[in-house]
């Protein structure tokens, strides 16, 4: 794999079946979309339609004109420059529908619409988290791991045209979860929301990238798998085990995008929970911490602290995780006994979830003075810190006592985003910044200047907003439970929400500054994409693995 | 690609053996003071299931030694509450309403249960200052759609407006444009009558074609003079006071439509005492009749 080659065998495998697949989804949608009598439903099946003409139009076209060219001996990198684009719009995106919400939160009278349905905070804010966890996020992931499993693995993603399929499959389902929240469609579980039709086509997709990833780590050319690739793995699996069982519906019929859970009450608020906290565990950690320990021994050339440990807290943190949900259902109708379990298992987490911290962190020994130099690593390791100090706190509000005063209010809000801004958000930050000059040949980025002022401005933003909902947080949790004399309570609800108009003012603040932090990076990376400067000897670097100094040193 | 285990120049720490594109493993032990916080936290949870309600089993699950139970802790915790309520709240039990508001004492404390009871159940419709919105009445003026006595307040926050109780307030405005009782010139028509009622300028000729129709139609609850009938809950047409708008376009609408809120009946879910001293607080802050 050292010396990339321009050969080819004729177009990538499954071609054919994927043409054939598009124009057999693009006339059932046509005709879903033709005898539905349900709105939402006939614009969804148009939309799958439309996108499932483009995809047979282009396979069709690439394959007559010879375009589509399989190259077994090289890495597939184009699908990696698409994922870094796809991420970086969707990064845009999501973080601006947060802005808006936020700003909503700040000024409701302001930003009120009622004529204009989809506009309401109800629907942006789904429409916020999924574009931030799921298309930033899980574009993230998907591009990281396709570039990750490759060089680890030395090995061409496995599945011939399949990878693709997963990219636009997932960019899909992202635009039908999206366009399906705007149109009020939902089923009205937190970061579950995309109807029972957009799991099935997600379930689809899911299974593909779960085989591709497998196959490329069958085909391996290395004796071990290396740690990054066993939390990328526990990430597809899991997600997928996690998404089967929650979205479990029966829908009202098959041309209605209504349906009913097939669980209901308290289990289905438990299954809920066991979906939504390990949606944070395998989605928002376990991936991350994949990208992790490949891009920060890369970046700063330095090997991973203890192999021990990065065995031991992989499988603490794969059997304690699972366990950790009930802590959302304190004090609910949950029985008592299931709400200690979830608070024991969390608080035994934190240390398996610190174990990535200590690896993370350490790794740095012998180059510690890259922080000053290099503001990348920086990000990288301000990400880890964000890690550690989420993961500490996480445990704390899981404990009973605790969460009484902060459940339901904005220290949630908060802790949330100091793991997805700080920790999520900046890891990827940092892992982009790694791949955009290896992927595109350059030999870095175009300013790294630009990095800086990304680096402080969302570093800011992120303080100012954690900062303002521990406050906002804490202080509406006293004033609901503040009894006056008589016994009654102090506060009406309303007035614990005015209280915090100030707060959520910073908040909207820290969330735009995050946002131009990342608008600042779109454009650092566009001028080192379009940056004419070809460096080969970087892209040995990166093709090449004997040339890396980390071995050159041995 | 097997490699030799090799020493780190830096730490001085052996290496695994591994590498992957570039990226080697040192073969650093568990640091000590992670894995003593973690035994520790195992070593709480296990006592913690020890101490309290953990582990089901095939029926039932482990009650814990010490014997805690969420359900009985809440048990207590109201009983305590209500103590700590008390004697002002078995005086709002056997007083009436009048001598709620009489007794000085017993009025500042009607208050002080009211305003609470107020923020949490009525101010999402009412406002935070009871002064009502679009389609929501004002409860600080002297407008009443129901009656402004105390008894009369007590009645309507027990049984509701248009809710599932059986004695529920009931009126219903008809939806002359959308259900086609009248045509939509005879609606203006009728949108100039109800402006004129209010003593505002309106057109004379539309307001003399709508005279036999306001008699016809809406005198049954609006009264002859548009002063409403408050037994039917039929409201005053000649004052200020708008549930739905004063405007034009506003009246016409209700006219059209026959907008009719729903306020529920609090009888299931407050206690009686809690009512009265609601029903006190909502009188003393508005021009209680």
């Amino acid at each position: 794999m050292s010396a990339p080659s321009l050969t080819s065998s004729g177009p990538p495998a499954g071609s054919k079946v994927l043409l054939i697949i598009s124009v057999l989804g693009a006339f059932l949608a046509v005709l879903g979309a033709g005898l539905t009598h349900d709105t939402i439903f006939r614009l969804q099946a148009g939309t799958f339609a439309i996108a499932a003409i483009i995809a047979g139009f282009v396979l069709s076209s690439g394959l007559a004109g010879g375009k589509l060219q399989d190259h077994p001996d090289q890495y597939s990198d184009n699908i990696i420059k698409a994922g870094v684009i796809a991420t970086m719009f969707w990064a845009a995106a999501g973080l601006l529908a947060g802005v808006v919400i936020a700003a909503q939160l700040s000024w409701p009278n302001l930003l009120f619409f009622p004529e204009a349905g989809w506009t309401n905070f109800g629907r942006l804010r789904p429409l916020h988290t999924s574009a931030v966890i799921f298309a930033f996020g899980g574009n993230a992931l998907i591009a990281t791991s396709f570039w990750v499993v490759q060089r680890t693995c030395k090995a061409r993603l496995a599945g011939g045209i399949t990878p693709w399929f997963v990219f636009w499959g997932y960019q899909l389902f992202i635009v039908l979860a999206a366009t399906g929240y705007l149109m009020g469609a939902t089923q009205g579980k937190e970061y579950a929301e995309p109807v029972w039709y957009t799991d099935i086509w997600l379930t689809i997709v899911w299974v593909a990238y779960l085989l591709v990833f497998l196959g490329t780590i069958w085909k391996r050319k290395e004796p071990h798998i290396y740690v990054a690739n066993w939390f990328y793995l526990a990430f597809i699996v899991t997600i997928a085990l996690l998404h089967l069982v929650n979205n479990a519906a029966v829908p009202v019929g098959w041309l209605n995008h209504r349906s009913y859970g097939a669980m209901s009450g308290v289990q289905d608020a438990l299954t809920q929970w066991w979906y939504g906290h390990n949606a944070v565990g395998f989605f928002l950690t376990a991936g991350f911490l994949a990208m992790m320990y490949y891009f920060v021994p890369k970046r700063v050339e330095r090997p991973v602290y203890s192999y021990r440990l990065s065995i031991v807290h992989f499988w603490a943190l794969i059997f304690i995780y699972i366990w950790a949900g009930p802590h959302h259902l304190h004090y609910t109708a949950l029985p008592q006994w299931a709400q200690t379990l979830g608070m024991t298992f969390s608080i035994m987490l934190w240390m398996p979830s610190w174990g990535g911290m200590i690896n993370g962190l350490m790794t740095l020994s012998g180059a510690w003075d890259k922080l000053r130099t290099d503001p990348v690593v920086r990000m990288m390791v301000v990400a880890i810190a964000f890690y550690g100090m989420a993961t500490f706190e996480g445990p704390v509000m899981s404990i009973r006592a605790v969460n009484a005063l902060s459940h339901y209010t904005d220290w949630t809000i908060g802790h949330v985003h100091s793991g997805a801004l700080g920790w999520n958000g900046f890891i990827t930050f940092g892992a982009i910044y790694c791949m955009v000059p290896w992927l595109w040949k350059k030999k870095a980025m175009y300013s790294n200047k630009l990095i800086e002022w990304h680096f402080w401005i969302a570093t800011t933003g992120i303080l100012l907003y954690i900062a303002a909902m521990w406050v906002s947080g804490i202080m509406e949790g006293l004033m609901w439970r503040e009894y006056t004399p008589q016994g009654f309570l102090a506060y009406s609800f309303i007035e614990t929400v005015s209280a915090k108009h100030i707060e959520n003012v910073i908040r909207t603040i820290g969330g735009l500054m995050f946002l131009t932090g990342a608008l600042i990076m779109i454009v650092n990376i566009w001028k080192t994409i379009t940056s004419p400067e070809l460096d080969l000897a970087a892209a040995e670097l990166t093709d090449d693995t004997s040339a890396t100094p980390a071995t050159a040193n041995a | 690609m097997a490699h030799e285990k090799e020493t780190d120049e830096v730490t001085g720490v052996e290496t695994t053996g591994h590498e992957w594109d570039g990226i080697r493993e040192l073969d650093n032990p568990l640091p000590r003071w992670w894995l003593w916080i973690w035994y520790v936290s195992i070593a709480w949870a296990i006592v913690y299931w020890v101490l309290m309600p953990a582990w089901p089993g095939v029926s039932g699950y482990t009650k814990g030694i010490l014997g805690q139970s969420d359900r009985v802790a809440v048990g207590k915790e109201l009983k305590a509450l209500e103590g700590h309520r008390g004697e002002g709240a078995a005086l709002l039990r056997t007083a009436s309403l009048e001598q709620i508001e009489k007794d000085p004492k017993l009025s500042a404390y009607a208050q002080q249960v009211g305003q609470s009871i107020f923020g949490d159940n009525c101010a999402t419709c009412h406002g935070i200052g009871g002064t009502g919105g679009k389609g929501y009445a004002n409860l600080r003026d002297d407008v009443w759609l129901w009656g402004g006595k105390l008894e009369d307040i007590q009645y309507t926050i027990t049984h509701g407006v248009r809710s599932n109780d059986a004695e529920t307030r009931f009126s219903a405005m008809p939806a002359f444009g959308r259900d086609e009782m009248l045509n939509t010139a005879q609606i203006d028509d009728l949108t100039e009558y109800v402006v004129k009622l209010s003593g505002r300028q309106a057109d004379a000729a539309a307001v003399g074609r709508a005279a036999p129709l306001f008699e016809a139609q809406c005198v049954a609850c609006h009264g002859v003079d548009g002063k409403g009938v408050q037994e039917m809950g039929g409201p005053d047409l000649t004052d200020a006071d708008w549930l739905y708008g004063a405007d034009r376009a506003d009246i016409r609408s209700q006219i059209f439509s026959g907008n009719g809120g729903v306020m529920p009946a609090w009888g299931g879910r407050l206690s009686p005492e809690t009512i009265k001293a609601l029903s006190v607080y909502i009188h003393a802050n508005a021009g209680g009749q």
